[in-house]
């Protein structure tokens, strides 16, 4: 069997998929496609597709998509909240058989408020906290949000990003640019 | 016969790609349906878009400001606290954004669908969302 007879023929039943990363509302399989919404609400690839491009979960890089100016999203509905940032670095599994986790502040705070983790999740002291990758896994700690709604689980090496003191280095990122045509995992 | 071999071959080969070519019914990631009561009032279950509302606004927002918890399910939002602008009535008063009124805008989604986050991402937690 000729190898391009396979390809055409997997190219061609899976041309579906290969329209882009976002679904249509009316294909995502939650929107019922008679909805009056459907054509009066804005489509993921519409707005998602003009930021940094990411290879999971929304496939778009938030932090860095705010860091750029492409999106500018409010950080207050009320004069008087307080607005917080905190720019300092923990580093976590220290002991642990993967590379350590450099934790930044800075990034978190630019999108969550400090009540938003603590001290209900973290306690705010280094080292206080007994961090469980399963329990991340299973939605608690980081993973209330890492999983759910900021970048997944799959990518390890985002969060551990540090080598021990003579320890492997971390795996190098994977590249985050996705050429033209290209189907990115769902 | 051989030329019959080839056929089941190339069929045998296909059924990994249909299968992977149906387009997963799986929302964009961290779209949330709501369904405590919708249904059970007659309207479509809301869904909520993480995506579009953080292009907007950042999370602490919601999340501080307004008091929604970080838990799909957690939060008991009734149609009269949205009236009365308490948690999506903060913007969805007309002035922000659509007012209560444009019901089918959020109660868009499949009859059926229980509340939860959707588009997960494969290493979804063991079932706790």
């Amino acid at each position: 069997m000729p190898t391009w007879i396979i390809v055409a023929a997997l190219l061609l039943v899976n041309a579906p998929v290969l329209a882009g990363p976002w679904d249509k509302l009316r294909e995502d399989g939650v929107h019922d496609p008679r909805s009056p919404a459907i054509n009066r609400l804005q489509e993921p690839g519409d707005a998602l597709s003009k930021l940094t491009p990411d290879s999971a979960g929304n496939m778009v890089r938030w932090v860095q998509s705010l860091e750029k100016g492409e999106i500018n999203p409010r950080a207050n509905l009320r004069p008087d909240t307080k607005i917080r940032l905190y720019d300092s670095d923990v580093m976590l599994n220290l002991n642990g058989g993967m590379p350590m986790v450099k934790f930044p502040h800075r990034q978190h705070t630019l999108w969550l408020d400090c009540a938003n983790c603590h001290d209900h999740l973290f306690k705010a002291e280094a080292g206080a906290n007994k961090l469980s990758m399963l329990a991340i896994l299973n939605g608690e700690q980081c993973g209330v949000c890492h999983g759910a709604v900021s970048f997944p689980l799959t990518e390890c090496f985002r969060c551990h990003n540090t080598a021990k003191p003579g320890g492997k280095p971390p795996r190098p990122s994977l590249p985050i640019a996705i050429p033209a045509g290209a189907v990115p995992p769902k | 016969m051989s030329q019959v071999r080839r056929i089941l071959q190339v069929c045998l080969l296909l059924i990994p790609a249909l299968v992977a070519g149906i387009p997963p019914a799986a929302a964009e990631y961290a779209d949330v349906v709501l369904n405590r009561r919708a249904e059970k009032e007659g309207m479509r279950p809301v869904i909520f878009p993480h995506w579009f509302h953080r292009i907007r606004f950042r999370c602490k927002v919601c999340h501080q400001e307004l008091g929604f918890k970080m838990r799909v399910g957690s939060n008991d939002v009734r149609m009269s606290d949205i009236v009365e602008g308490k948690f999506c009535g903060a913007c969805h008063n007309g002035d922000v954004a659509w007012a209560p009124d444009q019901c089918d805008l959020c109660h868009s989604a499949k009859r059926g669908l229980p509340t939860g986050i959707y588009g997960g991402h494969e290493t979804l937690g063991p079932g706790r969302w």
